[in-house]
């Protein structure tokens, strides 16, 4: 997870920010998944003679984050095609650079 | 990649196969794992692979990027309306318990429905996307 | 125990890819690692029981978003990761430390792992558990809760879901007509 947080901050390349932010996603859903895990306890879909099911409720959210996440990543990525058409370059210092030379 | 004999040959016989288990993940996702979210994107993997394997001139030919758009929002409204509908027969928006005769018909049909709204909307919404990044790079 | 031990292990591997990603500069490289980052945290949601998870995470992540990052390099025509002058690695290090340590500070007042006694476990969970079959018919839980249940707030989560899809139509959905033209314009008078 703060290898996707590091990505994120320290690194200029926009796609490569995109990919650590989307590590930092999937960190946050395995934390969401290992607190509902229940030891012992099987999926959560209704067999008989299966008493123990691990709790639902956490796998609902996750499940709708993960879509939204991708929606919204490729929200991102298109944002860097409209960059690379607008300045030639998808690094963050030479983005300043040029808005700065302006 | 028009020209590569295997990739055609193995995507041809592979796609009907996605496209199928995609519909069995959409039907079949109140009793196993499943569901709208998980079909609509395996629907929209299976027209994906089309358009890499046999351009993306000949995909949007199977689905152009207007009907597209009508699907996308075609789903939602489908996820509303069935709200609607809850509302008309007497329950809250969203209650599917009074859809149709017993409470458990109902929530199954409501739930269905519900899905079938999902999985429309996440394939459509998937397959525009990837047109429109696929399609930027023609000259 | 296997579950732990098997758990342990993938998280290594999550860890030594995530590694690896931040280490590399091939953008391509770093995408098909992303596609192992992606396949290895399902197999992880599966140890864990969360099959319904673990299915989208392998059809979205490893499938649909490392499409799209390639097609975003094939785009951007950018194959390599340019090492900045102005790179300083040590302000970003610190404070991803510090935030982590907090983190971990954080986890030490979390129930153990798998506990069936949790505050998550013991609240609304065995709610679903026991009464969806009866009310809604169907065996598959998760489904149950978010198509029923939680409805609602699937119905925001598709609207999202479109929404994305219409910004994303706005952003690069037609052909490229005028952009192109400007750069053009403005690369010509800087030559």
């Amino acid at each position: 997870m703060m290898a996707g947080f590091y990505t994120v901050i320290s690194r200029g390349n926009l796609v490569k920010k995109i990919i650590g932010l989307n590590i930092f996603q999937v960190s946050v859903f395995l934390l969401y998944i290992s607190i509902g895990t229940v030891a012992g306890g099987a999926a959560p879909i209704i067999t008989e003679g299966v008493e123990l099911y691990s709790n639902p409720l956490p796998h609902v959210l996750i499940l709708t984050a993960i879509v939204v996440g991708v929606a919204t990543t490729a929200l991102g990525l298109a944002l860097v095609v409209r960059i690379k058409e607008a300045y030639g370059t998808i690094e963050e210092g030479e983005i300043h650079e040029q808005d700065h030379s302006l | 990649m028009t020209h590569n004999l295997i990739l055609r040959v193995v995507s041809k016989s592979l796609i009907p196969l996605i496209i199928v288990f995609a519909l069995y993940v959409q039907f079949h996702g109140d009793f196993g794992p499943g569901g709208g979210f998980q079909a609509g994107v395996i629907l929209s993997a299976a027209i994906i692979l089309y358009a890499l394997v046999f351009g993306l001139d000949a995909a949007e030919q199977i689905i152009p990027s207007g009907i597209l758009r009508i699907l996308a929002g075609l789903g939602v409204l489908i996820y509303a309306g069935t709200g609607i509908v809850t509302l008309f027969s007497g329950g809250n928006y969203l209650d599917y318990s009074g859809l149709v005769g017993s409470q458990i018909a109902g929530q199954h049909l409501g739930i269905l429905l519900v899905e079938l709204g999902v999985g429309i909307t996440v394939f459509s919404v998937m397959l525009i996307i990837f047109f429109a990044f696929a399609g930027r790079g023609r000259p | 125990m296997i579950d732990v031990f098997i758990n342990v292990i993938l998280l290594a591997f999550l860890a030594i890819t995530a590694v690896a990603i931040v280490r590399m500069t091939n953008l391509f490289a770093i995408i098909m690692l992303f596609g192992i980052f992606s396949f290895l945290s399902a197999a992880m949601f599966i140890v864990m029981d969360a099959v319904d998870v673990a299915f989208t995470e392998a059809a979205v992540g490893a499938g649909i978003s490392t499409a799209l990052m390639l097609a975003t390099i094939a785009l951007t025509k950018d194959h390599d990761e340019k090492q900045s002058v102005s790179y300083r690695p040590w302000l970003p290090l610190v404070v991803v430390i510090a935030t982590g340590a907090a983190l971990v500070y954080g986890t030490l007042d979390i129930p153990t792992f798998g506990d069936p006694d949790a505050p998550t476990q013991t609240h609304v969970a065995p709610y679903y558990i026991e009464r969806s079959a009866p009310e809604t018919g169907v065996p598959n839980i998760v489904t149950a809760v978010l198509a029923s249940y939680r409805g609602f707030d699937t119905l925001g989560e598709v609207v999202v879901i479109f929404t994305a899809g219409i910004a994303v139509l706005l952003l690069i959905g037609g052909r490229r007509r005028k952009s192109t033209a400007v750069r053009d314009e403005r690369e010509e008078n800087d030559a």
